[in-house]
This record gives C-alpha cells, sequence and structure tokens, in this order.
C-alpha cells in the first residue's frame, strides 16, 4: 500500500455555503500514474466528485487545474512532476468563478478569445482551391497554432485575474498574433486598432507565468512582444 | 478596444513607449548623480550650486522631472486601474496622484531656476 494523501478544493453551490478542503487516501500502488487518474480514483470514492475530462491525452484541454500551486493539464502531469511530500493539493483554475468542485466558468475566458476575432480575414475572391503560402510564412504560425484553449495561462496570469474583462490575457493574445503573423489575413490594421488601448494587449507586465505553465510549451510571452513590435512599427 | 480618459496619453502603446523612453532617463540621471557624488567626496555648496547653475545641468535636470511626471502618472495610473475597483475611490485616488504629480513638478522647476 502506498497511499497519496490528495486535498481536493471542494465546493457545490446548491449545499455548501463557502468552498473547503476534503482530504483523501488514494492508494496508487506504487505506480507514478497521472493526477486525472488520481481524480478518477476519488471519484470512486465520492462520487459527487466534480472535474472536467474528456480525451486524457492532453489534446482537448479540459481538465485543465491547479495542481501543488501551478496550473496544468491533470491527464499529462504524472505524480511524480507535482507532488513534494507525498501530498498532492488540487483546486479550480484560480481567478474564474467556480461552478461546482474543480469546474470552473469560462465564460470571460472565452470572450475575450472572441473578442479577437480568431478567424481568418480575407475579401479577396477565394481562389478555385486554396489561398497558397509560402513555406516561410507558413514556419510564422507555428508556435502559435497549436493552443488548445486550456485557460492554464491566462489564470495563472495577475493581470488576467484583476482585469479578466478588459485584459485579453495570454491565450487570446498567442491567438490574435497567429492571425497578425498570417500572411493571408487582410485585416492586420483592424486588429492593431482593436489592440492599442492601455488595457487589452499592454496590461501585459512580462512575468511569463504563461510561458512557465502552457503544458504544450508554448510562450505568449513572446507573441504579445510581437503585437507590441508592430503596434509601434504601426504608430511611429 | 478599451476605452480610457485618466490614463496618460490616452493610448497604450503611447504609455507604453513614454513608460520605456522615461525610465532610461530617470536611470541615466541617477547613475549620473550618484557618481557625481562619488568623484566628490569633499562637496560643498559653491560646487554643487555651480553645477545646478549649469543651463546643461538644467536641462538634463527637467528632462528627469519630466520624465519622473510621466513615469509616476503611467505608473501609479496602472496600479489604481488594477487594485482599485470602486469607481469613485478609484477617479479621487487618481485625481490625487495626478495633482501631486504637477505640485512636485512645478515645485522642482522652481527649485531648479528659483535660486
Amino acid at each position: 500500500m502506498s497511499m497519496l494523501q490528495v486535498s481536493v478544493y471542494r465546493y457545490n453551490p446548491e449545499t455548501d455555503s463557502a468552498p473547503y478542503m476534503q482530504e483523501f487516501q488514494v492508494d496508487t500502488q506504487g505506480r507514478d500514474v497521472m493526477v486525472l487518474n488520481v481524480l478518477a480514483m476519488i471519484k470512486e470514492q465520492d462520487s459527487s466528485m466534480a472535474y472536467r475530462r474528456s480525451c486524457r491525452e492532453g489534446v482537448c484541454g479540459s481538465d485543465g487545474m491547479n495542481m501543488n500551486g501551478k496550473n496544468g493539464l491533470a491527464c499529462i502531469t504524472p505524480l511524480s512532476e507535482v507532488v513534494k511530500g507525498g501530498k498532492l493539493t488540487l483546486r479550480p483554475l484560480p481567478g474564474l468563478p467556480v461552478i461546482r468542485d474543480l469546474v470552473v466558468d469560462m465564460a470571460l475566458f472565452y470572450k475575450q478569445y472572441e473578442r479577437i476575432q480568431p478567424y481568418l480575414q480575407n475579401d479577396n475572391p477565394e481562389p478555385a482551391i486554396e489561398r497558397l503560402q509560402s513555406p516561410e510564412d507558413r514556419d510564422k504560425l507555428d508556435g502559435l497554432y497549436e493552443c488548445i484553449l486550456c485557460a492554464c495561462c491566462s489564470t495563472s496570469c495577475p493581470s488576467f485575474w484583476w482585469n479578466p474583462d478588459k485584459f485579453v490575457g495570454p491565450a487570446g493574445l498567442l491567438q490574435s498574433y497567429r492571425f497578425l503573423a498570417d500572411s493571408r489575413d487582410e485585416a492586420t490594421s483592424e486588429r492593431l486598432a482593436e489592440l492599442e488601448d492601455p488595457f487589452s494587449v499592454f496590461r501585459c507586465r512580462g512575468i511569463m507565468n504563461c510561458v512557465a505553465v502552457c503544458p504544450k510549451g508554448l510562450n505568449p510571452t513572446r507573441a504579445i512582444g510581437k503585437i507590441r513590435e508592430m503596434l509601434l512599427a504601426n504608430a511611429t | 478596444m478599451v476605452t480610457n480618459i485618466t490614463n496618460f496619453g490616452r493610448s497604450g502603446l503611447s504609455d507604453w513607449l513614454i513608460q520605456r523612453a522615461s525610465a532610461v532617463i530617470l536611470a541615466l540621471y541617477t547613475l549620473f548623480i550618484v557618481g557625481y557624488l562619488l568623484l566628490h567626496p569633499n562637496l560643498d555648496y559653491a560646487t554643487w550650486s555651480g553645477l545646478f547653475g549649469a543651463t546643461w545641468m538644467r536641462i538634463f535636470s527637467l528632462l528627469a522631472f519630466v520624465s519622473m511626471a510621466a513615469h509616476a502618472w503611467i505608473g501609479l495610473w496602472t496600479v489604481t486601474t488594477d487594485y482599485i475597483k470602486p469607481t469613485g475611490i478609484r477617479i479621487s485616488a487618481q485625481a490625487v496622484i495626478i495633482l501631486a504629480i504637477f505640485v512636485f513638478l512645478v515645485w522642482g522647476v522652481q527649485v531648479l531656476w528659483g535660486a
């Protein structure tokens, strides 16, 4: 028996007046399983435990949560990576309203994503087959398009915590730059005009929490720097 | 686009650029003053007064004062919008900060040219 002490954030707004931490003992049989497996074992003990999950292989981005103080995807985070002193603390993603237990309301996160118009804009008549792009232009999108919108980055960002209604956040800005950098997109100046206020982009203070937590290894801080460069080039 | 009317340059881009440019000026001014004090261990009033009597030093000092004013406005405006959520308290705090910056700037000019 190798028991793991797990402390989980619990909150059911229909029955609880305030959130609380519940302790569980989980038998991992000495295996280095993923945090999501531990949550499944907890759900066997207490079926009222609520969390999101789907693909369980780091592709869907459903099970973003705060594990021992760091955001990440539970399904691709092995215990050996997060457990310290035989103890694991699981909390919902910080800064977003909690719906129940580890399930958060992502509405504000999606609203900011929607705001940057995450789709290709090109009013020219479509060619017969497809809009072509040189291999060099295509390379510019690497490190940008891979985002799965798990919200680990934006919910680890203090600027997003304080102003989630005004600051686009690292996830939204990474996607914003994905379209600013796309040679086929023609709305560059309109996109930049939407971003030059003191909040949308410039509330980023470059502390790079987003880079530290991104489960896909992406770099929103670099993308934000590139957006600033484009804004500067456009306005000086 | 998020609308703002109490930030320094009315634009995040201009605030951002001014914040960086003013930081460079303030760093240079600080380095100069510290270096000057280190190189003049037995500094007397005449030398100190002579330094600030020179036109280039007055230009440099005024540049530093103006940079300080802009830098403080942009920085503290950001702090108020991060941490003070009730609008009335936030606007009041911003007004007090901007007023203080104005007073300090005029006071600085008077110190520089008053003597």
